[in-house]
């Protein structure tokens, strides 16, 4: 794992790179079908919603894949503007040199839930606030589309919308 | 129980209503009116022109949806209803806007809350900014009438829950607790209205002014983006705009042109700034979005042994001024209190932290009850609010920097619903923040919430009002529009939105809105035909 010191410097480089994200992300893009995420993204929210979601999500991919999939209706539902920076911190995510500076986490598929964990918080408490706005993007995203989702309610005693007729 | 859809029935009977998203030609139309804008301002506005005979096109951006499309889902709701799917952001994405963006504009989606503008608002605005008609007493008709045409009136049924433990605790405490006046008729109760009434009862402009307009004879066009106002001279020759998927997300390459007598703005008070910035208007004092509001709000939430049920029955009934009485109008800010309806999307995204934390707050759901501190901006003179400029799109993007009378007051605020929150007997009470680890008593809190560090992006802070930013007053030097609502500098343009308000309203807008937008569409309407506007139906 990261040193708190090592990760607060690599948090300030890629603050930096994030600011740039534009230049990076016409490098880095993968290309995806209008209305999806480029594989390189499902798997990054692959990997961070069963942590974002630890306690609520049952183990299995089943509810992983459709909370994914949400994100995915999610971010085509943004406005043009939102869509494009999202883009840019996607690339970032999946270009391995960015996201091994940002995060600490080479392979999505390997992290580990701590690794994972600690890059979120220290996005979440980052000093740069494109680093915290970048958290909040991913917390939103992630625990918008489980919650979206009739499975999740009953986890949380939600009876869903009454009958209306 | 009624169920009530005048749209869905008027367009089957034959209204004009187009959607932009279909035809693949460009159109050229013309009428007596353009509005821009299906909102609170545009719904009165086009049923009071339309009642005196003048033609009327009422453009919106978002799509038409009714009654009976509502199902009171979040994952519906939020893209098809709201500006930005529900997370449009300031800059620095501090702020959380909630915004409507579709027939009916906010008035679909709001939680139904009716408040007159405040005595004091419309006092500070007169003394500065020398809006002289603005009186408790000269738009005490306008209210009235306003209030008859979407009868609001008192709540009839019980508090839900929700709003019963913020009187309980205020009570213990000795703070004085109001009730809120409702735009609803037969209402069902349900606690959806963010969602779309799906019972037509929340009498939003969707139900009442748009059908009406309609039912003589104005056009409806939706999902068409109004981009830029053409002069020629000192008149506004045209509306161009451009076409929108069906996405509501993507502008198609297919233009609109729109002629008119008069040019209406109604976009809402970021959408009518930025439609004025993108026309590039003349605006000598630089007053185009400038001090845009948004009553800041900020968040905590109290878990009870017993069930809540946050989701369920009207959303708002219950409030508190206790705050906003208490200092001088422009000394430190004012808050006022409520409480907001909880449903799992909105809760969970707007609840900080995540993993076993967060889940074990969310388990509690339904034991959960919350309040909202809606901070009085644009009266402190070192609150300025916002501004709103044009992304390299021509989309909007407001600024609002959050200063240090936001975040004194914002501290202030947390302190004071946590206190009412524990006297109401809640088991622990968290500060939507994400230092805060949540409070098991209020001593606990008092010390824990004056140490949390009040910063953009720690501290959540949410706005459903936005206002300001093409403001009225006397004199061109304050006023980019004149207390009548006309635009300065081109002959046939009026603004009739909560962009004309000078600072925030110190309460839920729509009512200001109606009431403000029922004078000055009354006034135009009898220049143009030099008769008497007649009333709202």
């Amino acid at each position: 794992m990261l040193s708190r010191r090592t990760f607060i410097k690599a948090g300030l480089l890629g603050g930096i790179a994030l600011g740039a994200g534009g230049v990076w992300y016409g490098a880095t893009r993968e290309s995806a079908p209008a209305g999806h995420l480029p594989g390189s993204t499902r798997a990054m929210f692959a990997a961070i919603t069963p942590v974002i979601l630890a306690g609520s999500l049952d183990e299995g991919n089943g509810p992983v894949e459709r909370v994914v999939d949400g994100v995915e209706r999610a971010v085509a539902g943004l406005s043009a503007a939102a869509q494009s920076e999202l883009g840019e911190l996607f690339g970032l995510l999946g270009f391995y040199p960015a996201r091994l500076l940002l995060t600490g986490i080479g392979d999505w598929r390997l992290a580990t839930r701590a690794e994972i964990e600690a890059f979120l918080d220290g996005w979440r408490l980052h000093r740069i606030a494109l680093m915290q706005g970048a958290y909040a993007a991913l917390h939103d995203l992630v625990l918008g589309a489980w919650y979206a989702q009739p499975e999740s309610w009953e986890t949380i005693g939600y009876p869903g919308p009454p009958e209306v007729k | 129980m009624t169920i009530r859809d005048p749209m869905g029935d008027g367009i089957a009977a034959g209204w004009k209503v187009l959607d932009a998203s279909l035809p693949d030609a460009p159109r050229a139309l013309e009428a007596d009116v353009v509005i821009v804008g299906s909102g609170a301002g545009g719904g009165i506005a086009a049923e009071i022109l339309t009642a005196a005979g003048l033609e009327v096109i009422l453009v919106e951006e978002g799509p038409l949806k009714s009654t009976r499309d509502f199902r009171m889902r979040e994952a519906e709701a939020y893209p098809h209803l709201y500006q930005e799917s529900a997370a449009r952001k300031t800059r620095d994405k501090a702020i959380n806007i909630l915004q409507g963006r579709c027939v009916g504009g906010s008035t679909t989606v709001n939680w139904a809350s009716s408040f007159r503008t405040p005595a004091s608002t419309l006092a500070f605005w007169r003394e500065r900014f020398g809006l002289a008609d603005y009186t408790p007493e000269a738009l005490q008709p306008w209210f009235e009438m306003v209030e008859r045409r979407l009868n609001i009136g008192p709540w009839q049924r019980a508090p839900n829950t929700n709003n019963t433990l913020m009187r309980t605790g205020a009570t213990t405490l000795g703070i004085p607790v109001g009730e809120i006046r409702r735009n609803v008729r037969d209402c069902w109760n349900l606690g959806y209205c963010g969602m779309g009434c799906p019972t037509g009862a929340k009498q939003s402009m969707l139900v009442t002014t748009i059908p009406s307009a309609l039912g003589r004879g104005a056009m409806l066009i939706h999902r068409l983006r109004a981009e830029r106002l053409v002069t020629a001279g000192t008149r506004i020759d045209a509306l161009e705009c451009v076409a929108m998927e069906a996405d509501g997300v993507h502008p198609r390459p297919i233009r609109w042109t729109l002629r008119a007598r008069h040019f209406v703005l109604a976009a809402g008070a970021i959408g009518t700034p930025a439609l004025l910035l993108r026309s590039k208007l003349p605006d000598p004092h630089g007053l185009t979005g400038a001090r845009t509001f948004l009553h800041p709000t900020v968040v905590a939430a109290g878990r009870f042994a017993k069930a809540v049920h946050g989701h369920a029955g009207a959303p708002q009934s219950l409030y508190s001024d206790h705050f906003l009485e208490q200092l001088p109008i422009d000394g430190p800010l004012g808050f006022k209190l409520e409480v907001p309806p909880l449903h799992p999307v909105l809760f969970s995204t707007t609840l900080q932290g995540f993993g076993d934390e967060h889940a074990a707050s969310m388990r509690e759901f339904t034991h959960t009850h919350a309040q909202l501190a809606l901070l009085r901006d644009g009266f402190h003179p070192q609150s300025h609010g916002g501004r709103v400029a044009l992304r390299a799109d021509g989309t909007p993007l407001l600024d609002y920097p959050l200063n240090e009378p936001i975040w004194e007051a914002a501290a202030r605020a947390l302190l004071a619903m946590a206190e009412i929150q524990f006297a109401a007997g809640a088991l622990s009470v968290q500060a939507v923040h994400e230092q805060c680890r949540g409070y098991t008593s209020w001593p606990q809190a008092k010390e824990g919430i004056a140490r949390l560090p009040m910063k953009p992006l720690l501290t959540r802070v949410v706005s459903a009002h936005v206002m300001g930013g093409a403001a009225m007053g006397a004199s061109e030097a304050t006023g980019l529009t004149a207390p009548d609502g006309t635009l300065r500098g081109v002959d046939n343009v009026s603004v009739f939105d909560g962009s004309v308000f000078p600072t925030s309203i110190g309460a839920n807008p729509q009512l200001s809105v109606y009431a403000v937008a029922a004078r000055n569409a009354s006034i135009l309407t009898s220049r143009m035909t030099g008769k008497p506007a007649p009333p709202l139906a």
